[in-house]
């Protein structure tokens, strides 16, 4: 087989000759492999990871929480059809002093068997041992509050329990399925510092809340072929006389949901970023094998009238193909591996697992090889197979020469005002409209590429002013530990440092219209509040009227309701009344799904006097720490939220990671706007060196004929960036709608004109750098050689 | 003859060109000394490989000698750098090629136009094209052209800027006969009214008949030269 081997040692001669644009599409593949397998194989690890823990840790399918029932209720639910497994408990919010931090933590409360024992939501000890029944204060502790405050077993922590201040000893650290993803109250991310979660003795906590023969927490699982819905129905009519708030299966679970959200948006990058880049990755592939193609015509007809058959030939060019995406494809696995690990690493410190490791799962690499050859092939295969049909005869002959016309511009009548030079660059671009408008479009995702990837942090960063500034201007908020008359305000007002109070009713409640009904917090806020107002997405006060409800956007689609619509609206509290509001107006909020309505109108709906559940302190900034002092140890208070607490662990993380993620959109776009800019100037370079010979001899200069070449590219680019701005809002929006629009969070649709800007820039940037390098081969342009040959 | 002596427009002392061929070196020149007088019409006659390109090259500024001199009027083009030999191009010299090497993008016009707009001193695009007899074809693109035509309007691309010297590479080569006639025709036409001085290249030993002075080069040398006493007219020659 000695003239196969030739063959194939022309393959690789040919590929050396072309290594420049060989290795910018290898590149542009190698990002859409990498970012493919970097998401499917994180999507898979976390999934795997997720359901391993779910599994081995019997995390329960229904959650349920009410105000206080007797331990007897337990064995009524477990009768109910479907159930398998029931644990009861008690949950309980407290405020901690933690040493060393001035401001007050909030924790939540979770009892355990006194002795170890299987449990639902069951506890993986990562330090030290399980409680000893008998031991009074002994908690263990949430591993991320763990590692926040370097606490280790033995050492101890304040709390305000049941209005008594207590000591608790750490004796281990712990995880659960329930808290994979932990926010505490008020956070829109975690906070390890400022939330933990704490398991003590059933016994112990009992004792301490007075809540001995009784529970107020419920989880369970289900039999196989049990019905949610019904078992959920079943449950909320069993708890409704104990205070039960409603039940809710794990779609509603809090970290169940952004797991899930998480995964729904890896399933998304998974889909859209490599589509991007193995579509550019495909153009480019065609681009270079045409023009190949186009150049071997004769070598091409030359092996056919060897004998070689129409498939060998077939069979090389696309072995070149291989070759550049074989080559892609192993780059973009280690790359994709290595960035996979780091995002992994990234989401361990939002997602606590007992084990958490990136796994490279060899379907993955084969799928994205085999998606890869795909493109490649797509992209190549009619070049290919045009030249294989040719008759040797004809491919002996060049090519026919390029027809041109007039162009549009001309035949408008503005041919006057270009030189020939503009003329040729016009007409060429509009003789390869398709090859034209492909190259626009390469370019313009590049742009696109820096939006998509930039555009979050715009949109966060909005988020937090319109929340954080603008809509909620108080320092401090605090929750009493039950429903008090108005007389609590007083005392919060002559904390040390407090300016403003401003009083807050949340009602636990079910709004209802028709089949449709969602568990929501009924807000009461008064029409005059300054410190915390009501306020749409942009910022804009919504009014809340005397009487009716303002619903979250969010919450009217999910109830299909509209203004003037009426709902039932079942209190989960006290006597659980059920009363009927009309929805007065929506407003487009960021997050959750909340109801406002007015405070004087809550608790008419009540029938109540001036009862207030919380409420808003502006402080003066001189005495916060007194203040906070203050907080931690008013009996009343449960739990207490910081806003700059909130707006600082934000900054802290979310804009730490997407600075990282910034950083390697800005490198994928770089590689696919050099890629797509460079391999078009090689490409123009060769199917034009004759006629830029040609120039040369009538005596235009070097830079004349780059302007010519490279004019083309700069106007392409011109206006592929526009159009990618254009493509990058529309796939901002896109994104927008397809992951950021959920009930826990929307994303508003905002692109910072810096990040219009940068996005311009860094497609700018790479087109004028493959634009130098392709300019400095101008200057080895052999005249003699070009105008020696034939076309 | 009693016309004063001719002033001399090209002078090559020693021309040595040699390339580097892959592994093998070439000797295109090997001292050629020669001297081309304003106005006149030379054929530079020879077989493939006889130098005979390489010195139209160098005369032309595309290519510089590895050893000699060689001077246009007051300009040295033995050590020229590049934007000396381009400005020197553009200025001085007109070209015709084998394959015409017109731009397919732009019409006949237009490709006279690409060098009317950077010359100092040049006739109309359309002038131009009148002289070569191709008026009637002025708005064609090359695509849609004869290759005799095609080859036409590359004589007016090269003459418009009215140059001192019209340098042409086997511009016939590629072409039948009368179509190749005609091309001689503009050729001879524009030596006789614009008194360019014409270097043609060729292998074709008919054309000689029609030029002032034939230059023979054989192996990189000039094997011989002959002054024709009577010009044959292009339209008379047959091969």
């Amino acid at each position: 087989m000695v003239i196969v081997s030739a063959l194939n040692r022309k393959l690789l001669r040919d590929l050396r000759g072309q290594w420049g644009q060989a290795a910018a599409i290898t590149l542009v593949l190698a990002c859409g492999v990498a970012a493919f397998v970097m998401a499917v194989n994180t999507l898979g690890s976390l999934r795997r990871t997720q359901q391993g823990y779910y599994d081995r840790y019997r995390f329960a399918h229904v959650f349920a929480h009410l105000k206080r029932a007797p331990d007897s209720l337990a064995g009524r639910v477990a009768d109910i059809p479907g159930v398998a497994q029931v644990q009861t408990r008690i949950v309980m919010p407290a405020t901690l002093d933690v040493p060393g931090m001035v401001e007050p933590a909030s924790a939540r409360l979770i009892s355990i068997p006194d002795r170890p024992a299987p449990m639902l939501n069951g506890l993986f000890l990562r330090k030290g041992r399980y409680i000893e029944a008998g031991n009074r204060g002994e908690v263990l502790i949430s591993e991320g509050f763990a590692q926040a405050h370097h606490l280790e077993p033995g050492d101890t922590v304040f709390a305000i329990l049941n209005s008594r201040k207590q000591t608790l000893r750490v004796v281990g650290v712990a995880l659960s399925p329930e808290y994979v993803y932990q926010l505490g109250p008020g956070q829109i991310l975690p906070d390890d510092r400022r939330f933990g979660v704490f398991w003590m003795g059933h016994t112990d906590l009992a004792g301490v809340f007075d809540m001995k023969g009784a529970f107020n927490d419920l989880t369970l699982t289900l039999t196989p072929e049990a019905s949610e819905p019904e078992v959920i129905r079943r449950l909320d009519a069993l708890t409704e006389r104990y205070g039960g708030l409603g039940a809710y299966g794990r779609a509603d679970q809090q970290s169940h949901e952004f797991l899930d959200n998480e995964l729904k948006e890896l399933r998304g990058m998974a889909l859209v970023v490599p589509s991007i880049f193995l579509g550019v990755a495909a153009f480019l592939l065609n681009v270079v094998i045409s023009r190949t193609v186009g150049t071997q015509r004769e070598q091409i007809a030359a092996l056919k009238a060897f004998g070689y058959t129409r498939w060998e030939v077939t069979l090389h060019y696309l072995k070149f193909v291989a070759a550049i995406v074989l080559a892609g494809v192993a780059v973009g696995v280690v790359t994709g591996s290595w960035l996979g690990r780091g995002m992994t690493e990234m989401y361990s410190a939002f997602f606590r697992f007992p084990e958490f490791d990136f796994q490279l799962d060899p379907q993955v690499v084969a799928l994205a090889a085999g998606i890869s050859v795909g493109a490649g092939v797509l992209g190549t295969f009619a070049a290919v197979r045009r030249a294989a049909a040719l008759p040797p005869a004809e491919a002996m002959k060049p090519e026919p020469p390029a027809t041109y016309s007039r162009t549009l511009v001309e035949r408008l009548g503005l041919h006057r005002v270009l030189s020939p030079a503009m003329r040729m660059m016009v007409r060429h671009i509009e003789r390869q409209k398709l090859k034209t408008a492909l190259t626009t479009i390469g370019i313009a995702l590049a742009v696109a590429v820096v939006i998509l990837g930039s555009f979050g942090k715009d949109a966060i960063d909005h988020v937090m002013v319109a929340q954080f500034s603008v809509a909620q201007r108080q320092d401090v908020t605090v929750g009493f530990v039950e429903p008090t008359s108005r007389a609590a305000l007083y005392e919060l007002e002559h904390l040390p440092g407090v300016v403003r109070v401003e009083p807050m009713r949340a009602v636990a409640v079910r709004l209802r219209s028709t089949h449709r009904s969602r568990r929501v917090g009924l807000i009461g806020v008064r029409a005059d509040a300054s410190l915390v107002r009501v306020m749409d997405i942009h910022t804009n006060p919504v009014p809340v009227p005397p009487d009716g409800l303002v619903l979250s956007k969010k919450l009217a689609e999910l109830l299909e309701v509209r203004p003037g619509d009426s709902l039932e609206v079942e209190v989960m509290e006290e006597d659980r009344p059920v009363r009927s509001a009309v929805v007065a107006g929506l407003v487009d909020d960021f997050a959750g799904t909340t109801a406002f309505m007015d405070l004087a109108a809550v608790n008419r709906l009540m029938r109540e006097g001036d009862v207030v559940t919380g409420a808003h302190l502006l402080a003066d900034p001189a005495r916060r720490t007194e203040l906070y002092t203050a907080v931690k140890n008013t009996p009343r208070v449960s739990g207490v939220i910081i806003k700059r607490d909130v707006v600082d662990s934000y900054q802290k993380t979310i804009g730490e990671n997407i600075l990282k993620m910034r950083l390697f959109n800005v490198i994928f776009a770089g590689v696919i706007a050099f890629g797509v800019v460079y391999n078009s100037a090689r490409i123009a370079l060769a199917e034009r060196r004759r006629e830029l010979a040609t120039l040369r001899v009538l005596g235009f200069t070097r830079g004349e004929i780059a302007q010519i070449l490279l004019g083309e590219l700069a106007l392409l680019t011109l206006t592929a960036i526009p159009l990618g701005l254009l493509c990058g809002y529309g796939l901002a929006f896109a994104l927008i709608k397809a992951v950021y629009d959920t009930e826990l969070f929307r994303l508003p649709l905002v692109v910072s004109d810096w990040t219009f800007g940068f996005a311009a820039s860094i497609t700018l940037v790479a087109g004028v750098v493959s634009g130098l390098v392709v300019g400095r081969r101008l200057g080895e342009l052999d005249m003699v050689a070009a105008l020696k040959s034939r076309e | 003859m009693t016309a004063p002596p001719p002033e001399s427009v090209f002078q090559a002392r020693g021309l040595t060109k040699t390339y580097r061929m892959g592994e093998v070196t070439v000797h295109a020149l090997r001292g050629v000394d020669l001297d081309l007088f304003a106005g006149e019409f030379v054929v530079l006659l020879g077989p493939s490989g006889s130098g005979k390109s390489t010195l139209l090259n160098i005369l032309g500024g595309l290519d510089t000698p590895s050893e000699g001199t060689v001077r246009y009027r007051d300009h040295d083009l033995t050590n020229g750098d590049d934007g000396r030999l381009t400005r020197y191009r553009r200025e001085h010299v007109g070209f015709v090629f084998q394959f015409y090497n017109l731009i397919p993008s732009l019409t006949a016009r237009e490709n006279v136009a690409l060098v009317t707009e950077i010359a100092r001193d040049p006739m109309t695009p359309e002038e131009a094209i009148k002289l070569v007899g191709l008026a009637d074809r002025m708005d064609h693109f090359p695509s849609q052209l004869s290759g005799g035509e095609q080859q036409r309007v590359a004589i007016a691309r090269a003459v418009a800027k009215r140059p001192e010297v019209l340098l042409c590479d086997e511009p016939t080569g590629a072409l039948d006969v009368n179509t190749g006639v005609l091309v001689l025709e503009a050729i001879e036409k524009v030596n006789r009214d614009l008194g360019t001085t014409t270097a043609v290249i060729t292998h074709n030993a008919v054309i000689a008949d029609m030029a002032d002075r034939v230059i023979s080069l054989r192996d990189g040398r000039i094997a011989g030269v002959r002054t024709n006493a009577t010009k044959v007219p292009a339209k008379e020659l047959k091969w």
